[in-house]
């Protein structure tokens, strides 16, 4: 069990105002969580007493900025369970970690007539890229559709998992229904008409205990900034046979071992992915972020979002008019996409928020989900390790105001 | 606290009755067009006379109240004004017309209305007006 207050003192922004004499709820954790002293603490130290570049320098500053820098990088391997952190390549977000593997990975084994499989619940990350490789090449995407509950309707999934099949990408979780996918069934799935399989974990890793090597999936990537981290940081992981195999995604300096004018030989893994200065804080912020969570321990903080989800769905089926997107709580992480008959979900959105409440409305980029719903947007509230059931009851409080205000 | 005055009556009741919603056929110029950020779509018809002043306007889409009311606001106005003003019509105007605060993410709600317009407008050849000016 967690100590709700306990953590929440970890937050500052928890105990501000969103307008003067109204305190702040924050119910947008999936677009960014919150940050906690710790990680603060560590960035501002870092810069205060340990900054120089990584990796360049022979001085002391620079070889405990080294330090830190791998040494976060170590924790990160640890907290998802990869063999080693050699295989954990820093980049900026998520979204960076796809378009790694597309480009260099897709670009070296992608032909035309190859398909490319993912899911229609995908975030824009898990899917523009593709698109655009898929375009390059020649090579068709297909899609595993889902249900109307929000889960994914793997009944099909023999026919459109092929030998023609050479990626299948998903995620985790979907940030909009909150789906808990089966990752590990779909993995296996995959890898049985060996095809490479990449898993969006920006929503499972900050909410869930996620290792590697029991999912068994060839690569991974997630964001700091949804987990307690800093923005500007974000991690790919990759089956070594993979990674060494594939050519470098950005050419500079730290990429390279040795640079002639005309061409270069490659630096070893991971920073053969790592042109440039590199986020060098935020690794460090991120590394913080990883032990604050492991602290309180994965399977306690999704167990709480579980509460609190399951909490948050039952008292939002009692407003009138509204309807929640995604399976129950027992099958999704703490997400509550919904809609209010008679209200735009950004008219929700903008009055809620003059009671302090921070949700989402929009799309969540996942256009094409919500084409199949039918819908243009929908209003989100996500939950994270601090959320407590009086917020739930706060937002619901203002939903019974945002319809008499619309007269209904 | 909600600040009620925030969706001023007037913003409630074009959305529960709002005015010239619908398209028109044959029209001069048709226009639609959707706010990438969240979703909202509208389109725009116009018919002229024969002097070139606006005859009718209608409006159809999907969003919220705000970019609503907007579009039955807009088309309202626009009545009986020529090409060249429709294109010239100034946004303070249309905010003005709103009448109500908006957050800077609420301006894009409340302007897409005449964005759509104006690239409608735009689309008929009038050597005078540069295109491309939003
Ligand atoms: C499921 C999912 N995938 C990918 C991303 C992309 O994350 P980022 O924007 O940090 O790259 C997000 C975040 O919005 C997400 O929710």
């Amino acid at each position: 069990m967690l100590d709700i207050a306990k953590i929440r003192a970890d937050f500052p922004i928890l105990a501000t105002e969103a307008y003067p004499g109204v305190p702040l709820i924050y119910l947008d954790n999936a677009a960014s969580s919150q940050k906690p002293l710790p990680v603060i603490q560590a960035m501002s130290d870092y810069y205060q007493g340990h900054h120089a570049n990584v990796h360049r320098g022979i001085h002391k500053l620079s070889e405990d900025a080294t330090n830190l820098y791998e040494g976060a990088r170590e924790k990160v391997a640890r907290f998802i369970n990869a063999p080693d952190s050699s295989q954990i390549v820093w980049l900026r977000n998520a979204t960076e970690g796809f378009n790694l593997v597309a480009y260099s990975w897709g670009r070296a084994n992608i032909q035309a007539g190859d398909e490319i499989l993912l899911t229609e619940m995908e975030h824009h990350a898990n899917l523009v890229p593709w698109q655009i490789l898929a375009e390059e090449k020649g090579a068709a995407l297909r899609f595993v559709p889902f249900a109307a509950d929000g889960t994914l309707d793997l009944s099909n999934l023999g026919d459109l998992l092929t030998e023609k099949t050479k990626l299948f990408s998903f995620t985790a979780m979907s940030n909009v229904f909150g789906t808990i996918n089966p990752v590990k069934e779909l993995v296996e799935a995959g890898h049985a008409v060996g095809a490479v399989v990449m898993v969006d974990a920006a929503q499972s890793v900050p909410h869930m205990p996620v290792d590697v090597q029991a999912l068994d999936c060839d690569f991974l990537t997630f964001s700091g900034h949804k987990m307690c981290g800093p923005t500007g940081i974000g991690v790919l992981y990759g089956r070594r046979e993979l990674l060494e195999a594939m050519p470098p995604f950005m050419g500079g300096g730290d990429m390279i071992r040795r640079v002639h004018l005309t061409h270069s030989s490659w630096n070893d893994l991971p920073w053969k992915f790592e042109a440039g200065t590199p986020s060098i804080v935020e690794a460090i912020g991120l590394g913080t972020a990883v032990d604050y969570l492991a602290n309180l321990g994965m399977d306690n903080i999704h167990a709480h979002e579980q509460f609190i989800t399951n909490y948050a769905l039952e008292a939002l089926s009692e407003v009138t008019g509204v309807t929640i997107y995604g399976p129950p709580a027992s099958q999704k992480g703490g997400v509550a996409a919904f809609t209010i008959k008679g209200v735009h979900p950004h008219d929700i959105a903008e009055l809620v928020d003059k009671d302090g409440i921070a949700i989402r409305a929009g799309h969540h980029c996942a256009m094409p989900l919500h084409k199949k719903l039918g819908i243009s947007a929908t209003a989100r509230a996500s939950f994270y390790l601090h959320t407590t059931t009086g917020e739930v009851d706060k937002l619901v409080e203002s939903l019974h105001r945002v319809r008499q205000i619309f007269r209904l | 606290m909600l600040d009620e005055s925030f969706y001023r009556e007037q913003i409630i009741d074009l959305y529960e009755s709002p005015l010239n919603h619908g398209e028109l056929d044959p029209h001069d110029f048709s226009y639609e067009e959707d706010n990438p950020l969240c979703g909202d779509v509208i389109r725009i018809d116009v018919r002229l006379d024969d002097e070139g002043h606006v005859a009718e306007a209608a409006w159809s889409g999907d969003g919220c109240a705000i970019s609503q009311a907007s579009a039955s606001l807009l088309t309202e106005e626009i009545k009986g004004k020529t090409l060249a003003e429709v294109k010239a019509f100034p946004k303070e105007e249309l905010l003005e017309l709103i009448g109500v605060p908006l957050s800077m993410a609420r301006v894009k709600c409340a302007l897409l209305s005449l964005k759509v317009l104006k690239s409608g407008a735009y689309g008929i050849p009038d050597k005078n007006v540069m295109r491309n000016q939003d």
